[in-house]
Parts: C-alpha cells; structure tokens; sequence
C-alpha cells in the first residue's frame, strides 16, 4: 500500500523514468481514474447515414440511451474515419429538434395541433382508401389498368433496401399507385 | 442508370472505391469527391502517393483541385466536349488498348445502310421526327439484327412513358445476336469507324473554343490519362451529379464509358468507372425502386398497350437471345410469386394483371406539375425535403398548396411540411395560410440507429446497421409505417372483395413483429428479397437458381446470395479478410467488388500482367479463379463457343466479358435504349450564354423537355443579356442536400452557417461587389440573396473568344433550422432530359446584382422589374 502510494509519488516516478513531469506521473486521482463515456456501453454495428461511401460506425449505447457514434476501424472503406457529417451522427438522433409527436393541420388551419399516432394512421388509410375508391382504374379499353394516378409518394434514398421494398411493393403492387419517385436518377 | 447500364449492362459504380488505391491514374469530373466523399477520397490520396496522377476537371477549385496533379476549370455543360476531346485523342494517337477494344467491346460490329450519324446531318441522327421531337431508333440497330415490332409500338425501350431505369437493359429493341463484324476494324461501317468519324471535330482546338480550356492544359491532361491503359496500367473515372444533373447527362457518363472501353479499363483493378452518389441508400432505391418505371432488379413496369397485354408479350419484348437477361422470365415469376405468392398462377399469368399499368410520366417532376395543376390528391414524402431541394421551389412549394392532403415524414419539421405556415410564398403574400386547404400529417422518423436494415452503398455493397436503441416518442421506422398501413388496407380489401382490391389480396403481407410497437422484422423482408426455393422452403444462394415454373421466389434478382442461410445476414457480416473487403457485407451481383472482371484476363484467360493479375482461368481446376468472385461463368472457359440453346452466359462465347448484354460486349455504340441517340454529341445546356459551336443548327439535346411553361420560364438562349453569367450549384462537406439532417445540428450549423455565392475577384470587379456583401442572384424563376464568397477558387474563361464568368452556389439553406437562408434551388427550371427526366442544375444562366432583395412582395415586385429589363 504504501510502496505503491510512494511509486506513484510524480518526483520519484520522475527521477526513475527520466520524465519531465507533464506526463502520466502528474495524473491525480481523478484523473487516473476518468474512463471513456463509452466505457461499459454496449457496441452495435452501424452505418454512416449521410452520403453513399458507406463509413462503417460503432454505436455505443448504455440503458436504452445513445452515448456516442464514431467511425469504426475495422471498415475496410472507412477504415474509422468520419467526415464532420457522419461523426454528427449522434447528434442526429439527440438533438432537441427531433420530432416525437405526430403533428396534425387541419385544412385552412394557421397552426399544428398533435395528435395520436393510432389516430394519425386510421386517418391517413381513410384518405388514401377513399381517394383510391374513387380514381383507380381497373381497365382502359378492355385493358388490365390496375391504377391510380390520384396519390404519389416521394424519397427513398435515405431509406433502408427493406423499406423501400416494403414500399414500392404496397402503394405499386397492393394499392396501384403509379406515380413513385425518389432521390435517383441516373 | 441508363449511362452505365447501355455502356456495359448494368447501372451501378462497376468498382469499389479501395479499388482506386490501385489506379494510375484517377480522372475526377463532375464532382468534388474530397468535399462531397471525403471519407472515400482516402483511396485517392492512396493511390497519389503510390504514383498515381490525379486529374481534377471542375469550374470550381476545391479541396480535390488542391490535392490533385492537375485542376482544369472548364465551363459547366462543356463536359462532352472535354470527354469527345479525349476520345478523339485516344483514336487519333492509337493510344486505345487493341487486344481489349477487339475482343471484349462491339468496335467490330458492322452498322445498317441507312444509320447516319450526327455528324453527318448537323447535330441529328437517322430517325428523327420533328414533330413529335423523338427518336425512332430502328436504323441504330446493328446490321443483320431483327428490331422488335411484334405490339406494332415503339421499340421494348424506347416508350414514350419510360423513365430511363429499366434501360440499364440496352438493345431490347432487336434481336443482337446475329449481326456483322469486320475484326479488321476498316469497314467504313464498323462502329470503330463510325467513332472516329463522329468524334473528328473534337479536337484540341474545339476543347479550347468551348470549354475554355488551353490546349496544352488539355494536351497535359489527354496525355497523362491516355497513359493509364494496356496490359500493366489503369485508370479510373470519378464521377456525381456533377455529370448526371444536366439535360445530356446520361451521355456524359457515356462518353466517359466509351474512354475507358477504348483504353481497357473496365473489369479491371484500378479501373472503372465510379459512380459517387450522394445519398446512403441512393444505389439501393433504385436497385429496388421507390421508382415509378421500374421493379426491383431493373425489371421494366409494364406500360399500358405497348407490352402489357399478355405475360408472354411482356417477357418476349423484354428478354434477350444471348446473355443474362434471356433468363428474364425466371427472375420475373419469382418476383411475382415473392409479392402475391400462391394467388401468382400459372393459370393467371403469375399475377402480372395484379401490377398496375404506367399510363405516362409519372416522375417526380412530371406528377408535380400535374399537381400544381389541380389533379393530384395525396402525396407521401419520406425522407426527403423538396420544398428546398427540387428545382423551381416556388413551383414546387405553389403546388403543395393544390393537394387534398400531404403525409410528411423525416426526423424533424422541415420545410416541405411548413409550406403552409412561413414559405417565402406566405411571406410574399403569394399564398394566404387560410386559404390553403391541404390537411397535413407530419409524422415522426426514427433515425437509423433506431432500426436495423441495409443501405446500399456507392459500390453496389449492402451494408446493414443494427437497431441500438428504440426511436423516441411516437417516432417510427418507415418499415414500421408501411408494414402496419398495408395491415389496414389488407383488412379493408378482405371485407371488400371487389376486382379493384384483387392485388391487395393476393398480396404477400406476413411478417413477423417485436418488441412493445410491433416492429416488423427487417431480416425478414431481406429475407424475401433474398429468395427462397419453395418446394424445401430453403433461402437461396444465387439467382442462378431461380425458375420460371413457380416453384422459386425472389423479390429482388440481384440481391439474391445476401441471405443464403436462416442463420446468415451477409450484408452484417463484418470481417473483412482483403482489401476490396470480402467478408465485410455483400456487394451485388453474388458478392462481386469489381463487375465485368472476366476482363481483368485476357481473351485466353491469362492475366493481362503480373501488376493487374485479378481474375483468370484455372486450366488445371477448369474454372475462374482470383482475388474477386467471378462476374462469369465459373466453369466456362476462355475458349467456349456461343450456345444459343442454352441461353444466359453459354449463349455468349467465352471470351465475352459483358454478360448483362445479348453480345457480351461493351458498348461503345449503343444500338438502342438511350433516346438521344447513340453516341454522345454536345448540345449547350438549356440555358447557355454561348452557342453550340459544333452543331449550330441544335443548340440543345434536341429531344429534351424544358417543361417551359408560365410558372416555369426560360432565359433565351443563347445570349440573353438578362442573364449574361453561368451558374452552377453544389454541395458542401458539412451540410446534406437539402438540409434536413443537417441544419438542425448546431455543430454543422456552426461550420458552415450562412449561404454564399462564389465568385471570382474578376467577376466581383465587374458587378461591384466586395467580399462579404449580400448579393442578389436572379435568374427568369427567382432571386435569392447570398453572401459574396470573392476568391481565386472562381476564374473567368475565354469561350469563343468572350470572357464568361460562373458563379458557384451551394444550395444547402432554407427558411428553417438553426441557420437558415434563401433556397438556391428556387433558381432552377424544372427540365428532363430525354432518358431519365433529371433536371439540370449544373449549367444554367444567372444574373449578379450587389446588394439584398427586399423582403415581403417588394421581393416579387423586384424580380418582376429585372425581368423586364431589356436593354
Ligand atoms: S462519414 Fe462522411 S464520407 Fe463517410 S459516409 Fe458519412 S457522410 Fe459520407
């Protein structure tokens, strides 16, 4: 106990190591003992959300809450870097703007009101249904027609492959819709 | 897409961007890749320090100018001019790589009597019609091949409706499996020759008169390129919508295609074409589209009359003899048995009736002016912001005000949901916030570290992130949304069996949930795009496996191998064991990092040189073997001869590396699928101060739309003293497209907080502006203010003997966030170009005038008095 206290004593450690005092051996108490804020976090694998080099990012998460995003070493295209976008990533998801309510305008309405997400959704289906029921076309000169110009949707390119999927075979190959666009183009 | 995918059969980056690491030379244009990919702009420094000569050619001197060996501004929309310069060089100098431009691309190949060139008729080629301003591509195809007229309609490719994707499938138009070839390359007809002469006049000279670009700077460049080629060197292209964004865009990428199939640089390590794009997912929306042309894997939508009678039709106009897509019909039922599953009978044609018809333009760009016209009802967004981002924003935001009602989702209220309550068009009086009756939904997003799923990435690689923690609040993952949005609508179509909900009800729609919100199992829906063989049940590991006899399903062709096993998720698996990163996620096709490698060998299978030794055939084991999976047939070898019998690769020889195409070869003609022509000719952008100096009679891509119309009007061109400067727009390193994810954050806001115009010291001399003053940038849609960003980064060119000046704009800010600014996009024409019906954003005309517009209607009143001007 006391051996170890005196060999953590900065001028004996600097008389042993030949250091100039401004290293390790100055370090308080505190100071030893700072840890990382991703100490103890759990890691899972992410992907950068911004352009399409694809970073590689480790996200370290702790009790269900986002500690911190960065680069992850191991990508063989990103090899841990991030540009000033991708190491935002944390602040992306945290940030005080982020949207957790659905927001509802009446017709004609001068403000927002909020609304139930239940709510939202039966509202939402009861549009697109009754739109649907009154412009889908079955057939056009005896021919299979199959479609409704009336509601279009737009994005996709900051969507995962298993949503647009998810998208383009609901509104196109359930509901008809036909006018479908997003970000690409050639 | 189509740029590509006419060129060499497939719409994706044919490398991976650690390939460039072994480039010789780079050629970056039509992008800033240190600024927009500065991540992936590593490899390139690589590679400089390696030896390799980086080539910068950009209006703008930025980060890439600075760590190039060469920068060259040239004048935006002169890039084919630039690109034709090069190719004329290669041909005229015989720096082309013979072996690799006989065997492996259709230089030999023998073209009908009545083709002619534009070069011949002023700009135009053989088809034209005046009045319908359209192509009729029959003589294009190659002597000896049968154009397909069977539904008496335009030829498969070529629909009036189309928009440019499913063509990633050139040469539907005729059968190019019988034709003629002079292997000598001399018959006058031969695409060889047609090249040579179609790029004769794009000489140094001309680069010079309409690039603004010295000839020895030219010369330097050709040169150092030209060298990147052969047995033991390659090159590699860069390119963004720095190319893509104009009204002949897809034939830039063209013409860049042509350069590296004269120098052997496709299939190649180092080489290539690198498409960067801009957006995490942007190569996986159209490899599985939220597009309205295509289904997934590049499958055409069927168009209503042309070839949507009969599945049979359909398959017939859109199969190949030869190649990979003779196996269309197997990728096509197993995509209809993927979403309508057991109601997909061969009985009802596997369900083709249930897909609905494409009627017309139905393109974003298309249905917005239909909806400020009045005749749209209902519009979702996710995950994007165009009341910002789309060209002509008040257009854009004007008709929003149109819809019945808007569903918005994103992370956070941005301006595309707002347009009602504080747009400039409220500000300026245009629109009255009672007036608008639109009811708008805005529904919170969770962020992607709030749900697992795959993006695809720049070079084709799927890459999955893992759900870390739940979304906040009410905030839910799109799968989430659409997934529980589709249970409604199957209930309400199960109590209502009428024809009309026939698709809802033979729809596929189980997937399994978790957790408290029911969130839908993404790995399942990989699961589905994956495939799986239906008679044991067992995931698929290639989509050579798949039938046409109902008994496989895949939602998505290329992707199939990405989940060969219940226990496997190959775009998760992150164990990198090479440099192209095999092991770390999934790379379409099969895994594969650089497509067409069967040209990494030469035609007898021998590795070109020991330095680009990459993919080659095993005498020994009989089969390809190498650093990659080969893009071929494992065990088919050098020497095989075409089975036409057999159909897909077997129909091909052995020595044809471009399987996706009926000949197996690269393209540097393309007999049909492109609706400007086959070969890319310069025409000046829609708005230009200059004119076309080698076609005078076509001053721009003759079948392109300007869409011009009151809300939506032009400068004349050329020359409209109104608009005497050239404009281009761009992105910068700390913001993201429109903003959305990135003028909320208040690091990147700090870094880059206020719009700015860039312009030259000389241009600032001109128009009497110093640096740091508001200026008012006007074009015949909008004005909008900016800072002046004054700097020797702009340099005014000498075009014709005429000084022109450009003025660099990012268009990053809008009227919400934490900074905010004008929206630079209001600027903009709502254009298409012929193919893919992009907008140009990258070569227009603009005016600069010191000071700020005022606010309020003064705003419109000022616009409207500087339109008048006409001196
Ligand atoms: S960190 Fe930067 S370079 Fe990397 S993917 Fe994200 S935005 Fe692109």
């Amino acid at each position: 106990m006391l051996r170890d206290l005196l060999s953590r004593w900065p001028v004996l450690q600097q008389i042993r190591t030949g250091s100039d005092g401004t290293g390790a051996e100055s370090w308080s108490e505190r100071t030893r003992n700072l840890k990382p804020k991703t100490a103890g976090c759990e890691v899972t694998r992410g992907v950068c959300p911004y352009c399409a080099v694809g970073c590689g990012q480790l996200v370290y998460h702790k009790d269900g809450k986002l500690i911190s995003i960065e680069g992850d070493p191991a990508s063989p295209i990103s090899r841990g870097h991030l540009c000033p976008k991708g190491s935002n990533t944390h602040q992306l998801h945290t940030h005080p703007g982020r949207l957790t309510k659905v927001k509802y305008r009446r017709p004609h309405a001068k403000d927002w009101e909020d609304i139930d997400l239940d709510t939202a959704m039966n509202m939402i289906a009861d549009r697109v249904w009754d739109a649907r029921e009154r412009t889908f076309e079955e057939t056009r000169n005896g021919e299979s027609l199959m479609q409704t110009t009336a509601i279009a949707h737009l994005g996709g390119a900051t969507l995962d492959n298993e949503e647009n999927y998810l998208i383009k075979k609901l509104f196109s190959g359930g509901l008809g819709m036909v006018c479908i666009s997003n970000q690409a183009r050639i | 897409m189509p740029g590509l995918g006419t060129s060499v059969g497939r719409g994706g980056a044919t490398t991976a961007q650690q390939s460039l690491a072994d480039s010789d030379a780079i050629l970056i244009m039509g992008s800033s890749m240190a600024e927009q990919h500065p991540v992936g702009y590593q490899w390139v420094v690589e590679a400089r320090e390696r030896g390799c000569k980086v080539i910068h050619v950009d209006p703008r001197f930025t980060r890439t100018s600075a760590t190039a060996d060469i920068w060259v501004p040239l004048r935006a929309g002169s890039d084919i001019v630039f690109l034709g310069g090069l190719i004329h060089y290669v041909l005229e100098n015989e720096k082309w790589f013979k072996e690799y431009v006989l065997h492996y691309t259709n230089a030999s190949t023998i073209l009908r009597d009545d083709y002619v060139d534009a070069e011949d008729a002023g700009g135009l080629f053989s088809g034209w019609d005046a009045e319908k301003k359209k192509y009729d591509p029959e003589t294009w195809l190659y002597k000896g091949s049968e154009p397909k007229k069977e539904n008496g309609q335009s030829l498969p490719g070529h629909h009036d409706a189309g928009g440019g994707h499913a063509k990633d499938r050139g040469g539907e138009a005729g059968n190019t499996t019988e034709f003629e070839t002079d292997d000598t390359l001399q018959h006058p007809r031969c695409i060889f020759q047609v090249l040579k002469r179609h790029f004769a006049r794009y000489t140094p000279e001309m680069v010079e008169r309409s690039c603004g670009v010295p000839q020895d700077v030219f010369l330097r460049v050709a040169e150092t390129y030209a060298a990147a080629s052969g047995r033991s060197k390659t090159g590699c292209i860069c390119y963004a919508v720095g190319w893509t964004q104009h009204s002949t865009g897809v034939q830039i990428i063209r013409a860049a295609a042509i350069l590296q199939l004269l120098l052997g640089n496709f299939g190649r390590p180092g080489g290539g074409i690198l498409a960067l794009r801009g957006h995490a997912s942007i190569q996986g929306s159209t490899d599985i589209p939220t597009l309205y042309d295509i289904l997934p894997g590049y499958m055409p939508m069927p168009f209503f009359d042309a070839d949507s009678k009969t599945f049979e039709q359909y398959i017939k106009q859109h199969s190949t003899e030869a190649g990979l897509w003779t196996k269309f019909e197997d990728f096509m039922v197993s995509f209809l048995k993927a979403w309508y599953g057991d109601a997909a009978t061969k009985e009802n044609q596997w369900g083709f009736n249930f897909l609905p018809r494409v009627t017309g333009d139905h393109s974003e760009l298309g249905y917005w002016l239909d909806m400020k016209d009045g005749k749209l009802e209902g519009l979702f967004v996710m995950g994007q912001n165009p009341a910002v981002g789309a060209p002509n924003g008040r257009l854009q935001r004007k008709a929003m005000a149109n819809l019945k009602w808007l569903v918005v989702r994103d992370l956070v209220e941005i301006e595309t949901s707002t347009f009602w309550k504080d747009s400039p068009e409220i500000e300026r009086g245009e629109l009255r916030t009672e007036d608008i009756a639109t009811e708008v939904f805005l529904m919170p997003a969770a962020g992607p570290a709030e749900k697992s799923g795959s993006f695809t990435n720049t070079q084709r690689l799927l890459q999955w992130h893992n759900k870390a923690v739940e979304p906040p609040g009410d905030a839910r993952s799109e799968l989430w949304f659409v997934y529980h949005l589709g249970r409604m609508f199957k209930g309400r179509a199960a109590r209502e069996r009428t024809p009309k909900n026939d698709a809802l009800n033979a729809l596929t729609w189980e997937l399994p949930t978790e957790g408290a919100v029911a969130e839908p199992s993404a790995e399942a829906v990989l699961a589905e795009i994956n495939g799986r063989d239906l008679t044991t049940g067992k995931l698929l590991s290639t989509f050579e496996d798949l039938k046409r006899d109902g008994t496989t399903m895949s939602g998505c062709w290329i992707y199939t191998g990405v989940k060969p096993a219940e226990n496997r998720n190959v775009a998760n698996e992150r164990s990198a064991h090479d440099a192209l990163g095999h092991g770390w996620g999934f790379a379409w096709p099969k895994d594969t990092r650089i497509i067409y490698n069967r040209a990494s060998a030469a035609p007898d299978g021998t590795p070109w040189s020991e330095e680009k030794k990459f993919v080659w055939w095993d005498e020994e084991k009989r089969e390809w073997t190498g650093k990659d999976i080969t893009d071929f047939k494992k065990d088919m070898p050098p020497d095989h001869k075409r089975d036409l019998s057999k159909g897909g690769l077997e129909a091909l020889d052995g020595d044809k590396p471009f399987g996706m195409h009926p000949d197996g070869r690269g393209w540097l003609y393309v007999n049909s699928g492109l609706k400007d022509g086959p070969l890319p000719t310069h025409f000046e952008p829609l708005e230009s101060p200059v004119e076309n100096p080698l076609y005078p009679q076509h001053q721009s891509n003759p079948p392109s739309d300007k869409k011009q119309r009151p809300d939506n009007p032009y400068a004349s061109t050329p020359h409209d003293s109104r608009f005497p400067f050239v404009l281009t727009t761009y992105r910068l390193t700390e913001h993201h497209t429109a903003g959305g994810m990135s003028r909320s954050l208040s690091h990147l806001s700090e870094l880059q907080p206020e719009l700015f115009a860039e312009i030259s010291l000389e241009l600032a001399e001109l128009t009497g502006v110093s640096p740091n003053d508001y200026v008012t940038i006007v074009t015949p849609r909008a004005l909008i203010s900016a800072r002046a960003l004054v700097t020797p980064r702009m340099t005014p060119l000498i075009i014709q003997g005429h000084q022109i000046h450009q003025v660099g704009l990012p268009y990053h800010w809008g009227w919400k966030g934490i900074v905010t600014g004008d929206v630079a996009n209001d600027l903009l024409a709502i254009s298409q170009d012929p193919n893919v019906r992009i907008m140009e954003t990258k070569g227009l005309v603009c005016n600069l005038i010191p000071g700020r517009h005022p606010a309020g209607h003064k705003a419109l009143d000022e616009l409207h008095e500087l339109l008048e001007e006409r001196p």
